[in-house]
């Protein structure tokens, strides 16, 4: 087993501080799903941001129309789809930016921003009705 | 393919044409540049090679001089070679990604015509651009005339690119001085130069898409000491590769660098150290001074950094008095280079009488009058064993007197 990356010295680190994603050279990387891709340690796919949130995505399935708005515009990899089917938010990668809420078409949006501290059954259940356009 | 470019054996160039020709040669991928006086000659030169066939890379016109830098940065990431030239103001702005192409291991090339820094705003040379850069972790080379300008620059590739290095090169040339006044300068046939500059070696190329990479990472305290402590030892360790190209050119060529310069100080008792084309000038001082009976030389820096420690000890060892020439405003101190050699000497365990003279600024012209009085007063404290005058001066100024301590 090789050593941890946090305990290697000045004289094992790569010079110029370049980071590799993977362990090894991966063909057609778009192909291979996320779970199954060698990630390196030195890759941020490791790495938690999550407590930078001060808000957090709910994400309610029964509105959601697997547009994949979300999953393109998520500046991280938060947001985990697969077969082009939303499955839901990854709370490690997610800062709390909220361009997953923007972008979301749906009318109520599928993603809302609720306080860190609501548990996601509760969000679910306060969950606003349709919007309806004033006449 | 670029055409070949027709030189005779002895070309008449300014400093800027010599670095101009020395970065066609080398064959730079990408130049990304943005003019200032007085370095614009030499981008400018480049453009014209490019537009007439003599080049194959890509000119960038860039909108200032910290994107020609971090043109030069993104390009030499993605595998190329990359080099650009700067002078004064446009340094200063180049300042911030000065320190991101050295932390990120990337051999760009840059020229700089030194020139002053404002304010008052002014053209002409002097080395406040060079101090400015000195800590940057850069490998820093000085030339004192276009021939070296151009022996230089050709070897500053060589030198940044070395596996065991890969750090980024300033070739330094005074404004004005060298880089307006036109030489005798031997070229390098293209063949020559390009066999001796050699093929761009990549590394840890952003490009690979099965193999992606991030430069320009962010570590703080758990990783950004080690990076900074490797960067260092490495440029500490490249006087290694420094001297085998300086060899490797002997051998080519046989005109021969060192790590420090030195004129007639086999047998000197009082020196001027001074850097750029002051040290041709100490030169026809120290030999004025020889004619009087007095044995006087000179001592300078090729390379700036890494600082030649041992070499600059070993250079001024059994001198009696030592004149440190700094032309750059000290901001608040005594002259840089000043300190620099005088923990040199502190460190030897014995040291000569030192003074500091602060000269130059803005282009002020500096005369052989101006050096032999120096001279004289170095010659006066060797005699009497003692310094006889205030440890820093200004020369050449108009006014009262301006000294300190």
């Amino acid at each position: 087993m090789a050593k941890d990356i946090k305990d290697l010295g000045w004289n094992e680190l790569i010079p110029g501080a370049a980071l590799f994603s993977f362990t090894e050279p991966v063909e057609d990387v778009a192909e291979v799903p996320m779970d199954e891709r060698p990630y390196a340690p030195t890759n941020s796919h490791q790495y938690s941001v999550g407590d930078w949130r001060v808000e957090k995505p709910v994400f309610n399935r029964d509105l959601c129309i697997d547009c994949q708005f979300c999953w393109v515009f998520c500046p991280d990899l938060a947001i985990l789809s697969r077969d082009k089917k939303m499955i839901g938010v990854l709370y490690d990668p997610c800062k709390g930016c909220g361009i997953c809420v923007e972008v979301c078409p749906t009318n109520p949006k599928s993603l809302l921003m609720f306080p860190e501290q609501v548990d996601n059954e509760e969000a679910l259940s306060k969950w606003p009705q349709k919007d309806e356009k004033k006449k | 393919m670029a055409k070949k470019y027709e030189l005779n054996e002895v070309e008449v160039w300014d400093g800027n044409m010599a670095a101009a020709q020395a970065l066609r040669q080398a064959q730079v991928d990408v130049v990304a540049a943005y003019p200032i006086t007085p370095s614009t000659p030499i981008v400018q030169n480049y453009s014209q090679f490019l537009a007439d066939g003599y080049v194959d890379g890509d000119f960038i016109m860039v909108e200032s001089e910290h994107s020609a830098m971090s043109g030069c940065v993104a390009a030499s990431a993605s595998g190329a070679r990359a080099a650009t030239a700067t002078s004064s103001q446009g340094f200063a702005l180049m300042v911030e990604v000065l320190y991101q192409a050295s932390g990120m291991r990337l051999p760009i090339v840059l020229t700089v015509v030194n020139r002053a820094l404002a304010a008052p705003l002014n053209v002409n040379g002097d080395h406040s651009d060079m101090y400015l850069g000195r800590d940057a972790g850069w490998i820093n080379l000085c030339s004192y005339n276009p021939q070296e300008a151009y022996d230089l620059t050709l070897m500053a590739f060589k030198i940044g690119e070395d596996l065991d290095v890969r750090l980024p090169v300033m070739v330094h040339q005074d404004g004005f001085l060298c880089s307006h006044t036109a030489q005798n300068v031997k070229p390098l046939q293209d063949e020559v130069a390009i066999e001796f500059v050699g093929e761009y070696k990549p590394v840890n190329t952003m490009l690979d898409v099965s193999n992606p990479v991030t430069h320009g990472v962010q570590t703080e305290e758990d990783w950004h000491f080690e990076h900074k402590a490797r960067q260092h030892n490495d440029l500490m360790n490249s006087p290694k590769v420094i001297k085998r190209v300086f060899e490797e050119f002997k051998a080519l060529t046989g005109r021969e660098y060192d790590f420090v310069y030195k004129y007639k100080m086999d047998d000197a008792e009082v020196a001027i150290f001074a850097l750029g084309t002051t040290v041709e000038s100490a030169e026809v001082a120290a030999d004025r001074m020889r004619e009087k009976g007095i044995k006087a030389g000179v001592v300078s820096l090729r390379v700036l950094r890494p600082f030649p420690f041992e070499q600059i000890q070993e250079a001024l060892s059994g001198i009696k008095a030592l004149a440190v020439m700094d032309r750059s405003a000290p901001g608040g101190t005594l002259g840089a280079m000043f300190n620099e050699l005088s923990a040199a000497m502190l460190a030897k365990g014995e040291s000569p009488i030192m003074l500091n003279y602060i000269y130059g600024l803005g282009g002020r012209d500096t005369t052989i009058d101006h050096l032999t009085e120096i001279f004289a007063q170095l010659d006066e404290c060797a005699k009497a064993g003692e310094r006889k005058y205030p440890l820093q001066q200004f020369i050449g100024l108009r006014g009262p007197k301006l000294s300190f301590y």
